[in-house]
């Protein structure tokens, strides 16, 4: 019961996760401009990449204090369909560093490049819509 | 099962960033897909380690998400000044060391 309340959360974290990656990588397809463009590669790295790690996060959390609690740890335990090692507190230390590098450079790196493109005179999509329809 | 699910979902969306990163028009367009498509690897990275019971996988992901991030700051810089950072006295003084060798 347990085992399956765990692998619930995973499954919804995870496929929440892809959702939003895919419709941001759809976005960053078919938005006008970098700008705009900008909001789905946003999505994709804060949304997206958060609710997979934070699922792959989970999985390995549980799967280590369901190890320590079972009454015979020495026949192993599946979760998701994979094997849980006793090791994957580490594991689970290692994806939490990924996850708060990732929150701290992606909007870094967004804020660079939109500065960037910014200086460089490109126009958002918007500013040249607004011109176009003033001059008619 | 559910990890081959979102092994796909990753590729997916890596292949959409590869689409805008060839599509362009801008240099920053394609700066943007890069840094998505370096995103997606370490996510890949880390389900692939969880799918085949690779735990040191995920040291190859966290290293790079470093790099990843280092070489997209690179790239702007290069794209607005055309050079990475060294300025002309720094060429003049490797000149004059080379001379006093």
């Amino acid at each position: 019961m347990l085992i399956q309340a765990i692998e619930g959360v995973t499954w919804t974290l995870m496929l929440g996760g892809v959702f939003f990656a895919v419709v941001g990588g759809i976005g960053l397809l078919r938005l006008p401009d970098v700008f705009s463009r900008m909001h789905g590669a946003g999505m994709t790295d804060t949304l997206g990449a958060g609710l997979i790690l934070g699922g792959l996060l989970f999985h390995s959390l549980a799967g280590t204090l369901l190890l320590r609690i079972a009454e015979h740890p020495e026949e192993g335990l599946r979760l998701n369909g994979v094997e849980v090692h006793a090791g994957d507190g580490l594991v689970a230390f290692k994806i939490a560093a990924i996850l708060a590098f990732l929150l701290i450079t992606s909007p870094t790196a967004t804020h660079a490049l939109s500065r960037a493109a910014l200086l460089q005179n490109v126009r958002p999509w918007a500013a040249e819509r607004k011109d176009k329809s003033s001059n008619d | 099962m559910i990890f081959g699910a979102v092994m796909i979902g990753v590729l997916v969306t890596m292949a959409l960033a590869l689409a805008r990163a060839i599509a362009g028009p801008t240099v920053f367009d394609r700066i943007l897909a890069l840094n998505t498509f370096g995103t997606k690897t370490v996510l890949l990275i880390s389900v692939v380690s969880f799918l085949y019971g690779r735990p040191s996988f995920i040291d190859l992901a966290l290293t790079y998400a470093l790099m990843n991030f280092i070489g997209v700051i690179a790239v702007l810089r290069f794209s607005q000044y055309g050079h990475f950072g060294e300025t002309e006295s720094d060429a003049h003084d490797v000149a004059i060391d080379d001379e006093s060798l």
